[in-house]
């Protein structure tokens, strides 16, 4: 199974942010948006969800500070009991660091790591960037059917200074 | 006071001076693939091999003397039974400093939403993981039998087990050390795939390409994953910034925690974490000054780069200035005559030529910066840097050796000189720096493409007779 998409690129960042504001408004499925930085509001322009991952971040950051925490207690205190100075087996403020680093270790490492599989990145995975979409062009990538008017979405598209419009024929597995 | 009454002066009502671009040059999307990839591309300048050829000998040096003091062992230093730290920690600290101003730039200032951070946070990074590499050797050699490092490590082992001692600041210091090495790299890297997919999508014929390809994992530039990516992005410039100041404030508790007069006081941790920034963003002014003139990046890194970053340093410098002051104010107050001592050996004692070189680099000559004209001569700046440099590493050296030259017991007092293989591995860890520098310069976009691209004006807002009904 394949779907057929139409890639129209922009040069302004600001003309893809009203391209897919106006796309939608008309009706139209934007597939994705391809763009060589992060801009600004298109997520709310895209009607994207906000991410969870910060609750990944949120539970490994955890995990790791109370982990480390049981684990300085069992360590220092139940299995070898060692006697610093006087100081109490289980010293909660002297767990505080090395609890505290792995609080920052694993949910960083929690965290990038959620990022790349939701988003798929992989190393070996065979790239699928629309031409010039890393370097200087704003690609959007919208659903068509082979049945549907051509001559509207060109007229929107164009109205929205698009610089170049291609068809596409994508791998069904490829839509999200 | 009236003064609040007054009416404005007339100097008030002047418009104000236009603030100067943060990218010059008028540069399109385009323009700023092509200028950060050709340096990548083109064929290394003399200039970069003369540089690579003088850092990799003294990394060689140093290789060389680490490999004789292994051999040896360590009484191949200048350490006795009073002075038992010198050299070794006094670096461990330096470097470890150098590197805290990568993570500032990287991550504090994207938390203060500064847009300068775009066109120096790479670079930053970069000496951040250099720095910490640098750091990381000192301890290994220190050990005396650095293969039996991995006994930091809380593994199951043979000998009980036995764990390791959680409560000591070493151990913290292993484990702050390790996580800021960490994360630093997962930060750089991560902040890097956007970079890579566009060298890799300029299909440049080679071994570079191909590499590009795996390391940017596939990324596509899409708005669902860029939408996650910088939330993520903010995550980790959360996560780092405690991590940034918790790890300074680790290094200073190996000396707090203990009872040397001068070492055991409540100061140390914002102390060290204000020299630390102080250092780090002298070093980031020392190395983008270079780069700026070797590589052409007259447009990136602007006057106002260089001037908001000498105002942080200027700022950093005044509080590592009141530190000093505060410290001997309480040894004073603490009517200690141990504490008391200390201080009042430090200005006027054998070492006081390392006090004073480090009062006048570190305070007194950083205070020009307050003059506009000084910040926007790069030259000045770059020297007023090598200073901080100096004085910052005279100043680690100052809290170690002076704390323990004069013991509580007067029998027991000692001098400390370094022997040439103390000095040889100081100037080996430059080498190690700068060749990885280099390397990274050649080999990695020295400046964030993606990033630098999100602060780019638009072209619509910046040439706005070219389109019609545009809104800002």
């Amino acid at each position: 199974m394949s779907s057929r998409v139409v890639l129209a690129s922009f040069a302004d960042e600001h003309d893809v942010l009203d391209a897919v504001r106006t796309l939608r408004t008309r009706g139209y499925t934007v597939r994705d948006v391809f763009s060589p930085h992060a801009i600004h509001g298109m997520d709310e322009a895209m009607g994207l969800r906000p991410t969870r991952l910060t609750w990944v971040c949120f539970v490994c950051g955890a995990i790791g500070l109370f982990g480390m925490l049981w684990f300085q207690n069992w360590a220092n205190a139940v299995d070898w009991p060692i006697n610093v100075g006087g100081k109490p087996w289980n010293s909660l403020p002297a767990e505080a660091p090395v609890a505290f680093e792995m609080l920052v270790l694993l949910a960083a490492f929690g965290s990038v790591i959620a990022c790349l599989a939701v988003n798929r990145l992989y190393p070996g995975k065979a790239d699928a960037t629309p031409p010039r979409a890393t370097d200087d062009r704003y690609v959007v990538a919208i659903d068509v059917t082979p049945a549907s008017p051509r001559e509207h979405l060109t007229q929107t598209l164009e109205s929205c200074r698009v610089v170049d419009v291609e068809d596409r024929l994508v791998a069904a597995e490829d839509k999200r | 006071m009236s003064s609040a009454a007054t009416p404005m002066p007339a100097a008030a009502h002047l418009p104000p001076p236009p603030i100067p671009p943060l990218i010059g040059g008028d540069k399109t999307l385009a323009g700023v693939t092509r200028d950060i990839c050709q340096p990548l591309e083109a064929r290394p300048t003399r200039l970069w091999w003369i540089g690579l050829a003088l850092a990799a000998s003294a990394l060689l040096l140093g290789v060389v003397s680490v490999v004789y003091q292994i051999a040896m062992g360590i009484g191949v230093w200048g350490l006795n039974k009073t002075v038992g730290w010198g050299f070794d920690i006094t670096n461990f600290v330096f470097w470890v400093g150098i590197g805290h101003a990568g993570t500032l730039i990287s991550a504090v200032l994207f938390l203060f939403r500064q847009r300068w951070r775009t066109s120096v946070n790479r670079a930053a990074e970069a000496m951040t993981l250099f720095a910490v590499m640098c750091a990381g050797i000192f301890p290994l050699i220190h050990m005396g039998r650095p293969w039996l490092a991995y006994w930091f490590a809380p593994y199951p082992n043979l000998r009980g087990p036995l764990w390791i001692n959680f409560k000591s600041p070493l151990v913290w210091d292993f484990f702050a050390i390790s996580t800021y090495f960490l994360v630093s790299a997962l930060f750089w890297y991560f902040g890097l795939i956007p970079d890579l997919a566009t060298i890799r999508d300029r299909r440049w014929p080679g071994l570079r390409t191909r590499i590009c390809s795996v390391l940017s994992l596939g990324w596509t530039g899409s708005a669902r994953a860029w939408h996650r990516y910088e939330t993520v992005y903010l995550l980790l410039a959360g996560l780092a910034t405690p991590l940034v100041f918790s790890v300074h404030t680790i290094v200073s508790m190996d000396f707090a925690t203990s009872v040397i007069p001068g070492w055991h006081t409540t100061i140390f941790p914002p102390y060290f974490v204000a020299g630390a920034i102080f250092s780090g963003l002298a070093m980031v002014l020392t190395l983008m000054l270079i780069a700026r003139k070797t590589m052409r990046l007259e447009h990136y890194i602007t006057s106002r780069h260089v001037d908001a970053m000498c105002k942080l340093m200027l700022s950093m410098g005044c509080i590592v200035g009141l530190a000093y002051g505060t410290e001997f104010f309480m040894a004073f107050y603490s009517g200690n005559p141990y504490e008391q001592f200390v201080f009042l050996n430090r200005a006027g004692g054998p070492f006081r030529g390392a006090y004073w070189t480090m009062v006048i680099c570190n305070v007194v000559i950083p205070q020009v910066l307050w003059l506009q004209r000084v910040r926007a001569n790069f030259a000045a700046v770059f020297v007023i840097s090598i200073f901080v440099n100096i004085g910052m590493w005279f100043e680690r050296f100052v809290i170690i050796v002076t704390s323990l030259h004069r013991d509580y017991l007067p029998s027991s007092w000692a001098s400390y000189t370094p022997t040439i293989i103390e000095i040889t591995t100081l100037i080996g860890s430059f080498g190690l720096f700068f060749t990885c520098f280099l390397l990274f310069c050649r080999f990695i976009p020295v400046i964030a493409m993606a990033e630098v691209k999100g602060v780019l004006e638009p072209a619509s807002d910046r040439h706005p007779s070219a389109k019609s009904g545009e809104a800002a």
